[in-house]
This record gives C-alpha cells, sequence and structure tokens, in this order.
C-alpha cells in the first residue's frame, strides 16, 4: 500500500485514510511509514461560520491553484450526528468543476467522536496526501466549536471567512478572530454592509496584543458568487506564507503542532487502553444505578476501580 | 475499530428533482451512516472518481427522467474502471419494473422504486455491507 500511496494512487490514498478513520489495527505503521515522505506540502485551514461561503471558495481557490499546475488535496469536515452517529457530508456538492480532475482528490470527513478526536484523524490522513505527492492541502471546517479550532491549528496558515448580516455573531466571534485566523476574508463582498465588517475585523485585529503595523494580519475581500478577489486571496496567502516562512513562525507553528499531536496521541492511548480495561458498557449500567440511588458517589466508583487498574499495571 | 458505512449518494444526469435523494440521505443518516451527499447533474464519471476518493462502501443513484438503463451500468463501468469494483451500487427513482432484471444483470444490485419503505434500503445496506478490511 506504501508505494502505491507515493505514487498517489487514488484508490490506495482513499483506503489509507478510510484505515485511519477506521482505526485499523495496522494504521500506526502505515503512518510510521509514510511520515518520512511527507513534508512538502503547504496547508491551508479555512473555517467560517455555516453558510459563510467556504466550500464556493475553496473551490475558487482550487481553480486559481489548479492552473499553476498544483495538485490540490481536500478534506471537508462536517459533524456527525451525536444521536444517530450518522453524518451527511455535503462540502463536494460545490466543488463540482474539480470532479473530473485527477490532480484534485477531494474527502468528506465525519467528526465521529473519534477515540484521537477528529484533529488526530485529520493530521493523520495529512501526512498520507503529503506523502501522495499534493502540493496543497485544504482542510475546510465550520469554525464553531474547539474541536473545530483543534483541526484548523492543523494547518500552516488558517483562512477566517466571515460574512455581513451576522449582526451580533461577530462579537462573538472576536475571541476566535484575534487567535485562529491568520488571514482573513470578508466573502459575500457584493452584499451592501461588506465594508462595514472589514472595518470592524480591521478594528478588533488593531486592538490586538501583539499587533504589530508592520505584521499585520491580512484581510481580503471576495466575492464567491462573482468570482472576485479569489486570485488576490490566493496570492495574499502565498505571500503570508513566504513571509512566516522566512520569519521562524511556521517552523515554531508546525513544532507547536507536534507537541500537540503527541499530547493527544499520549491522551486517545490512555484512554483506549483504561476503557478496555474498565469494559465500561458494562460497568456504566450498574454505576448509573448506585448513583442514581445514591449509594455511590461518581468519584468512588471510578477511583476504585482506577486504583485496581495502577495496581495491576505495577505488578507487572 | 470504529468502522462508518459510507454511502455516495448521487443523482446522474439532467434530473434535477432531488426530493427523494434528499429524505433517502437524511433516513440513511438517522440509521448511523455517513452519506456523502454529491447533488443534482453528476456525470457518471464523476460519481465513479467520487466513490473511490471516498472509499464508499455503496453508491446509491437516484433517476427520475428515465435515462437509468445508459446511465446506471455507466457508473458501475466507470467504478470498475477507476478501482471501485468492490463498492456495491443500488438505485431507486421512477424506474419500470420491466427495466429491474436488465439493470441487475449490469451490475447494479438493488433498486428501489418508489413507496419503498426506508427499512428495505436499511436492510440491504446491513446485509451487504463489507464486514472485514482487506488490505
Amino acid at each position: 500500500m506504501l508505494e502505491a500511496i507515493l505514487q498517489g494512487d487514488t484508490r490506495a490514498i482513499a483506503r489509507a485514510i478510510s484505515w485511519i478513520e477506521n482505526e485499523h489495527p495496522e494504521k500506526e505503521s502505515l503512518i510510521n511509514a509514510v511520515y518520512p515522505h511527507s513534508g512538502n506540502a503547504v496547508v491551508w485551514g479555512i473555517t467560517g461560520p455555516p453558510g459563510s461561503g467556504k466550500s464556493s471558495l475553496v473551490n475558487l481557490i482550487i481553480q486559481h491553484e489548479r492552473a499553476k499546475g498544483k495538485k490540490i488535496a481536500v478534506i471537508a469536515v462536517d459533524p456527525s450526528s451525536p444521536f444517530s452517529g450518522g453524518a451527511i457530508l455535503g462540502d463536494r456538492i460545490r466543488m463540482q468543476k474539480h470532479a473530473t480532475d485527477s490532480g484534485v482528490f477531494i474527502r468528506s470527513m465525519a467528526s465521529r467522536g473519534h477515540l484521537g478526536g477528529i484533529a488526530g484523524a485529520t493530521s493523520d490522513a495529512i501526512k498520507v496526501l503529503d506523502a501522495a505527492g499534493f502540493d496543497l492541502i485544504l482542510i475546510e471546517t465550520i469554525g464553531v466549536g474547539q474541536t473545530e479550532i483543534e483541526i484548523v491549528e492543523l494547518s500552516d496558515i488558517v483562512l477566517l471567512i466571515l460574512v455581513p448580516g451576522l449582526g451580533d455573531e461577530i462579537q462573538a466571534l472576536k475571541a476566535g478572530v484575534m487567535e485562529i485566523g491568520d488571514v482573513f476574508v470578508i466573502n459575500k463582498s457584493d452584499k451592501d454592509d461588506a465594508f462595514r465588517v472589514k472595518a470592524e475585523v480591521e478594528y478588533v485585529l488593531h486592538l490586538k496584543d501583539d499587533y504589530d503595523p508592520q505584521n499585520q494580519n491580512p484581510v481580503f475581500m471576495t466575492s464567491a458568487l462573482r468570482n472576485e478577489g479569489v486570485a488576490e486571496l490566493a496570492e495574499g496567502v502565498q505571500a503570508y506564507f513566504a513571509k512566516i516562512a522566512a520569519n521562524g513562525q511556521l517552523e515554531k507553528k508546525r513544532k507547536r503542532r507536534i507537541a500537540e499531536e503527541i499530547r493527544n496521541i499520549i491522551n486517545s492511548k490512555l484512554r483506549e487502553r483504561l476503557f478496555r480495561y474498565l469494559n465500561l458498557e458494562h460497568l456504566f449500567q450498574e454505576w448509573t444505578e448506585q448513583v442514581y440511588h445514591k449509594t455511590a458517589s461518581p468519584y468512588a466508583l471510578v477511583n476504585v476501580e482506577l486504583e485496581k487498574f495502577f495496581a495491576e499495571s505495577n505488578k507487572k | 475499530m470504529d468502522r462508518k458505512i459510507r454511502i455516495l449518494m448521487a443523482k446522474p444526469g439532467l434530473d434535477g428533482h432531488d426530493r427523494g435523494a434528499k429524505y433517502v440521505a437524511r433516513a440513511l443518516r438517522d440509521a448511523g451512516y455517513e452519506v456523502i451527499y454529491t447533488g443534482i447533474r453528476q456525470s457518471p464519471e464523476a460519481i465513479a472518481r467520487a466513490a473511490v476518493q471516498e472509499d464508499a462502501d455503496f453508491v446509491g443513484l437516484s433517476l427520475l427522467s428515465g435515462a437509468h438503463n445508459e446511465l446506471f451500468p455507466e457508473v458501475v463501468r466507470l467504478l470498475k474502471e477507476n478501482g471501485g469494483e468492490d463498492i456495491t451500487v443500488f438505485g431507486g427513482g421512477i424506474i419500470p419494473e420491466e427495466d429491474i432484471p436488465f439493470l441487475k444483470e449490469q451490475g447494479i444490485q438493488a433498486i428501489f422504486t418508489p413507496g419503498t419503505p426506508i427499512e428495505a434500503v436499511i436492510d440491504f445496506i446491513e446485509q451487504h455491507h463489507p464486514k472485514s478490511e482487506e488490505i
């Protein structure tokens, strides 16, 4: 499978990503084998509220960058239903233009409640796509929660897409605006108050602690509908990338990401080991009854089992 | 393994009536599957490529305009050509009973015509999904 991935074989890449999503027993050895071949791709994260036009913009960005001969991969992340565990993954609809282009690979991933978090799975998928020879990898997700923020942090550059008509929501986004975004995009610039939104974003950025007039976060205006401003955006992101590659910020970011990834792996493996030991599904029934009838406290129940686990582990 | 069944739903050709496809997509999501919904006016080639990229277990085709005898087998053919020969294809829409044997011969494993209870689709999926991962 490794050889096929390195040759860019679509089927092998798709299968590898499924192995990652499904926690295949050989996933880790695959990633270990793939990892040394990665490091060439640039990763852009595209996030923003639902309906802001992320997929439409991604579609146009692909068009623009494809014209330069780049091979492009897209990972579109959508939430799974917390009730049924299923999902409707519809981001591809906006990217029809590239459906038959063999230089474009689009994969939809559902957030699923992965053991390692969707960020873990996305991170591994990026490695596979990188090793398979894609020059540009776009990660698209809704930027509303912590999980989405984690996904987007996997990128080298985060594009935050905002639109007019959000009203008070831009206030709520302020914390996110200041911290996550590297490049800010006011989409739907054809609408009346687009300029007001741009002014608000620039104002908020001005308030940042580390605001540096020499090193500002770029703000762009686009209309995906009219295909306006996308070329400027793409070129602007490239320029920003060149800058952070030169001034050491990119390296810092990538190292921070690696540290986060390792932390994440430790967390998920510990959980997995513990949950397997505890055989939780079985326990939960009993425990729920006890807590409900107040014959035990949640902390007491867990601590007893944990102590057992540690005692047994130490014996080995 | 946290394996989910992935179903790609598409409407090939020029038929723009997608209420049925959307209904099925939602029902399959509620049954716990991941549905990659690619929408209307898909070419068979686009459908086949998408199915391979998404590593779909199933492809569900919806067509109300009568072109099923041409388009459905074309999707099956292109799936094979693109390395997706083990993807199970099913279809639905306005498909006359007398066309069903031909379609099955061409590799479409089930046809669900209007009025079919959604449970029939779910049962079909449960009976036909791959049980083990192969390298």
